[in-house]
């Protein structure tokens, strides 16, 4: 099916618009996709069965050589999924496809979140450093902040005594 | 201690009674994916596998205080209304389900006084979830939060330095969190500026759908609004955009509500109260049909054109209008025909005794000129 845009391109996108009480799919390529605003996850669902994601995927082999060059040709080691298995299903097989993998997803994560760092809770475990250390503080603070602010005395008590303790190792 | 498989009677439903904005927002929903370090992701993962991940979660749940006195059912122990009736409630999705060729060991665990819980095995290992009447994004993030800091002390979770928490699905990795409102707005359907505000809402990162989630057709102006990437920002970020793009949508729907009013305060009243004969005198409703015509009503409920109903026989038609929580009721299966009638009969019987409770408590039922056909008998005939 052709694009309902530029009429050119193989569609790979389905939007779903409303006008009045009318509702309508419209099919996009991925380029007037992106022209009108629709990011890879479609405007309907959370993790459609078939998303868009695919369409990077598969991308990734062609646009970044360098990162296919960098070994992951391999099977993940601990749960045996391939790039292409990868490709085809959208998911990933384990936590350790992350390291695995990772410059490849560098790439996607930062295609489909405009980022590749996260900035939220940080999570404490025997491989932490001193920057996860220092980053959970500084999120912890900005959860006492919170707390404080939509009058939660509880967490923000309890936030105040770990921070505390934090500070005291440290 | 947690309870196993206990009747699911009025479980998660806490959200009916409404809250803040509940004519427009019916329900606010926060979850966050983690995932157990050691074990593939569930898709990856064998049934002993999963059967491994199922008893550590059941064991740090039971340690767990917002989980206190919670409740488990496992889908593979569950008969199929039961299961159907935890989808139709959007506490257990579809996928939970599994494709039944191996067992699923997909669980849902349930604290007992509010809808705070964590489905296991899912897409993920864990997903933890809140469900909150009206526009509470922030308590049902709390209520979240709350539960992750606990589980998280008790499970080793799979956490990259760079990508944050780590999911089956790349669309999750960071924060996990999917916050999302399940809205009416059937003002800007009616003014034709929905697709203006849709379009808004994809250009600022968030995404919508309709009722039934993954790619549903949007019936009944109910849409969900929830934001659309995880990576990058922080949990508060994410929660509060979502929380002010609602409140400009909300702002819009009264525009376009009070445009209606003014240009055409016939046309309304009409639709709203055809909306209500209908659902108050039909002897066979689908449930498309039902839901669009809980959207007229919902309307004129807000718009103060109606009295009765409340906006939590509303949302309480919504849910328990559908088709196995009516097969629940009724004791038995239904075919399509019989369960429209069945639904049918269940919302005349709603209404009927709101409209009772309305006019004992003084709410009169409409206004003074209206008469419904097959009304209660009123007790001066
Ligand atoms: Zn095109
Ligand atoms: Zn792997």
């Amino acid at each position: 099916m052709l694009c309902d845009d530029c009429g050119k391109e193989d569609a790979e996108v389905h939007v779903t618009s409303i006008e009045g009480e009318v509702m309508s799919m419209v099919q996009l390529c991925a380029s007037c996709a992106a022209e009108r605003g629709l990011a890879a996850e479609s405007a309907i669902g959370e993790a459609p069965s078939k998303p868009p994601l695919l369409d990077f995927l598969g991308q990734l082999g062609s646009t970044s050589p360098a990162a296919s060059a960098a070994g992951a040709s391999e099977p993940c080691p601990f749960c045996g999924i391939t790039a292409s298995d990868f490709r085809s299903a959208g998911r990933v097989g384990c936590s350790q496809c992350y390291v695995h993998f990772e410059s490849q997803l560098s790439g996607l994560l930062r295609r489909i979140h405009g980022s590749a760092h996260h900035s939220g809770k940080v999570y404490i475990n025997e491989t932490s450093d001193i920057s996860d250390r220092l980053g959970q503080l500084s999120s912890m603070r900005r959860r006492l902040k919170r707390a404080i602010e939509t009058e939660d005395f509880e967490t923000a008590a309890k936030l105040r005594d770990q921070i505390h303790e934090i500070e005291v190792q440290a | 201690m947690i309870r196993t498989s206990a009747p699911l009677d009025e479980r998660g439903l806490d959200w009916i009674v409404g809250g803040i904005e509940e004519a427009i927002v019916l329900s606010s929903r926060v979850r966050v994916a983690r995932n157990l370090q050691g074990f593939p992701f569930p898709g990856r993962a064998g049934a002993e596998e999963r059967s491994e991940v199922l008893e550590r979660v059941r064991t740090a749940a039971e340690h767990a205080d917002s989980l206190r006195s919670a409740c488990i059912w496992e889908v593979d122990s569950l008969d199929r209304v039961d299961r159907e009736i935890l989808v139709e409630r959007h506490l257990i999705s579809r996928d939970l389900l599994g494709d039944g060729s191996s067992p699923s060991r997909g669980a849902l665990i349930l604290a007992d006084e509010t809808s705070c819980g964590v489905m296991v095995n899912e897409e993920d290992h864990l997903r933890l979830q809140a469900l909150v009447g009206g526009l509470e994004l922030d308590a049902a993030w709390r209520q979240v939060d709350r539960l992750d800091e606990e589980l998280g002390t008790l499970l080793p979770l799979a956490y990259h330095h760079q990508f944050g928490f780590l999911t089956a699905c790349p669309t999750n990795v960071g924060t996990g969190l999917r916050a999302s409102v399940l809205i009416h707005i059937p003002g800007l359907v009616l003014t034709k500026e929905i697709s203006k505000v849709l379009e808004g809402i994809s250009q600022v990162g968030l995404t919508y759908r309709g009722l039934y989630g993954e790619g549903s057709e949007v019936i009944g102006n109910f849409f969900q609004i929830s934001n659309q990437t995880t990576l990058g920002k922080t949990e508060e970020d994410l929660i509060d955009h979502l929380a002010r793009v609602t409140g400009k949508v909300i702002e819009y729907e009264r525009s376009a509500r009070s445009v209606l009013l003014r240009e055409a305060p016939a046309v309304l009243e009409d639709k709203v109260w055809r909306a209500y004969g209908i659902l108050r005198t039909a002897r066979s409703l689908a449930l498309e049909e039902m839901m669009n015509l809980l959207s007229g009503v919902r309307l004129g409920v807000s718009l103060k054109l109606l009295k009765s109903p409340r906006v939590e026989t509303l949302n309480e038609i919504l849910v328990r209008g559908q088709v196995a929580h009516l097969e629940r009721e009724a004791g038995g299966r239904m075919n399509e025909h019989e369960a429209d009638v069945c639904r049918a009969s269940f919302v005349r019987d709603k209404l009927a005794s709101d409209e009772r409770d309305a006019s004992e408590s003084g709410r009169s039922a409409g206004s003074s000129d209206t008469t419904v056909a097959d009304g209660p008998p009123s007790g001066g005939g």
